[in-house]
């Protein structure tokens, strides 16, 4: 896990913070836990995670915060500065709108990128090819963790999969 | 149960958790699953208009009454419920704290399994969850995985194929999932080795609140535990992950108890019955104390004492005597003195039903 704070470094430090009796986490580097003072419990401000997800948004913009502040989605309006405020995105839109801002923060907050979930059953052709993808990948946990009878069940998965799209022809489901 | 048909019905009858069955009953009350999804076409709920909210709900209401395993259930609207009646089911973990508001167009589905339930127009458009008794994570995967496939055979869900389910807030996008079991870990508090164990949970990725969420108080020894992270991990791979460090929770645990029976036994007995003992003969109580007594009641219960109510009378305890619900049964709005009487009077004839032969409760 990264430091919440920077992003950059392992987070080392380990809060569990309780605040009239409320409890939050808090998953930080040395560095960062020296700058915010947070080695101190006594002199703790109320540290919320709100307020951590608003920083986290701050150390990356900073450099060019002009700029990146008056990014607007185009179909729900949200500017990029008010997001920073509110940690809320406004509509699916905003995703591509800011996805430059919000890929880096996206890997502070999960340490990754990339959906590797279940998808939406209706919807694009490309779903059938996610999903053999998605099952290939537990196959590959399932071979690691030597469950070969549930291999071999994904296995016939993949192939069925694999039949329907071969029989539905290019661009798969209507 | 037969699907609740109203309000009351809701809360007349007895949430499936209750029941103390289930793998693990003794020490995991509930097992969790909620999943965050949104329409795509309607901007997220906090952005908005009434109007668009209202349209929200038609949809997902409809979907569900059109879905073989959600047809026949019922809908509550916030803003057809009262104050009371909205707390009643937070306090029922039906509602989060943010949809229990009322003041938009908001509401609950409930299935005719009311294992499974919708909010509407919380942070996101839809939050699925599915709710079973004891430690049964694959089988409340299993229920919100088939009801969300369910759903979205007739909605448009927000979905990239690069983040996955788009949420309003980005700590949710990718799965939009949340698994957790709700977890009494008294041996663990009581021998002061619980930091210990909470620091390496969070090491792990996963993470622990109190019984009414984030931010909640610890009380009564419960904790909650779910998965921190939503995107490049899928959701087989978080519930086992979860899985897998509960598993390792219980056995601590489990050695905690046997080391403070072989060590304490009568320490632990006495602590045991005296709460029984105040629970059983109070005449004014926190619903605090009532959380904090029925922890010890649990344990002793686990231990396998003979003459304690059963488990289901437990867990019943923990949400009956919360405020709404006491004003709810009550018909009335009470000051919290009021409701400490009232708290009392009820925890006393529970328990005095639940135990051997007739009433004996002195009035």
């Amino acid at each position: 896990m990264l430091c919440q704070i920077c992003g950059k470094n392992p987070a080392t430090v380990h809060f569990t913070e309780i605040h009239d009796n409320k409890m939050s986490e808090i998953h930080v580097c040395e560095r960062c836990a020296e700058e915010k003072g947070m080695h101190t419990p006594a002199q703790q401000h109320k540290f919320e995670i709100a307020d951590l997800l608003a920083g986290m948004v701050d150390a990356m913009t900073q450099t060019d915060e002009e700029r990146v502040g008056h990014v607007q989605c185009p179909r729900c309006g949200l500017l990029y500065s008010s997001f920073k405020e509110t940690g809320r995105l406004g509509c699916a839109e905003c995703y591509t709108a800011f996805q430059f801002q919000l890929r880096p923060l996206l890997r502070r907050i999960h340490g990754d990128t990339r959906h590797r979930g279940k998808a939406p059953v209706r919807g694009t052709s490309e779903n059938g090819t996610r999903q053999i993808q998605r099952l290939h990948d537990e196959l590959q946990r399932a071979v690691e963790r030597e469950e070969f009878e549930r291999a071999a069940s994904i296995r016939d998965d993949i192939r069925k999969l694999e039949a329907e799209r071969h029989a539905a022809g290019p661009g798969g489901r209507p | 149960m037969s699907a609740p048909r109203s309000f009351d019905d809701l809360f007349t009858s007895s949430a499936p958790w209750w029941k103390g069955e289930g793998p693990h009953a003794d020490m995991v009350l509930s097992t969790r699953i909620r999943l965050a999804r949104n329409l795509s076409e309607v901007p997220f709920t906090h952005r908005a208009r009434d109007e668009q909210l209202q349209g929200v709900l038609s949809s997902v209401t409809g979907a569900a009454q059109g879905s073989e395993l959600l047809a026949g259930g019922l809908l509550l609207k916030m803003q057809d419920c009262s104050a009371v009646e909205r707390q009643v089911l937070v306090e029922r973990h039906l509602v989060s704290h943010e949809l229990g508001d009322g003041a938009r167009p908001r509401g609950i589905y409930v299935a005719p399994d009311d294992r499974v339930s919708i909010m509407i127009n919380e942070e996101d458009h839809l939050r699925l969850q599915s709710l079973t008794p004891g430690f049964q994570l694959a089988e409340a995967w299993a229920l919100a995985d088939r009801t969300d496939d369910d759903l979205d055979q007739s909605l448009e869900y927000a979905f990239s194929d690069e983040i996955g389910y788009l949420t309003a807030c980005p700590t949710n996008a990718g799965t939009g999932l949340r698994a957790s079991v709700l977890i009494h870990l008294p041996a663990l508090v009581l021998l002061e080795e619980i930091q210990r164990v909470l620091k390496s949970i969070m090491q792990v990725g996963l993470n622990v609140r109190g019984l009414y969420g984030e931010h909640s108080e610890i009380m009564g020894n419960l904790f909650q535990i779910s998965n921190q992270t939503t995107l490049g991990r899928g959701e087989r791979d978080s519930i086992e992950s979860l899985e897998r460090v509960t598993r390792q929770i219980i056995e601590t645990e489990e050695r905690a108890r046997d080391r403070m029976l072989r060590d304490a036994r009568t320490q632990l007995e006495d602590k045991v019955w005296r709460a029984y003992g105040t629970l059983r003969f109070c005449r004014s109580i926190q619903a605090k104390e009532v959380i904090n007594l029925c922890s010890a009641v649990r344990l002793g219960v686990a231990m396998g004492l003979s003459g304690l109510p059963p488990l289901r009378v437990v867990n019943e305890l923990l949400v009956l005597t919360q405020p709404a619900h006491l004003q709810r049964q009550a018909g009335a709005e009470m000051s919290p003195a009021e409701r400490n009487v009232y708290r009392a009077q009820v925890v006393r004839e529970r328990l005095t039903a639940a135990a051997d032969g007739p009433g004996t409760d002195p009035r």
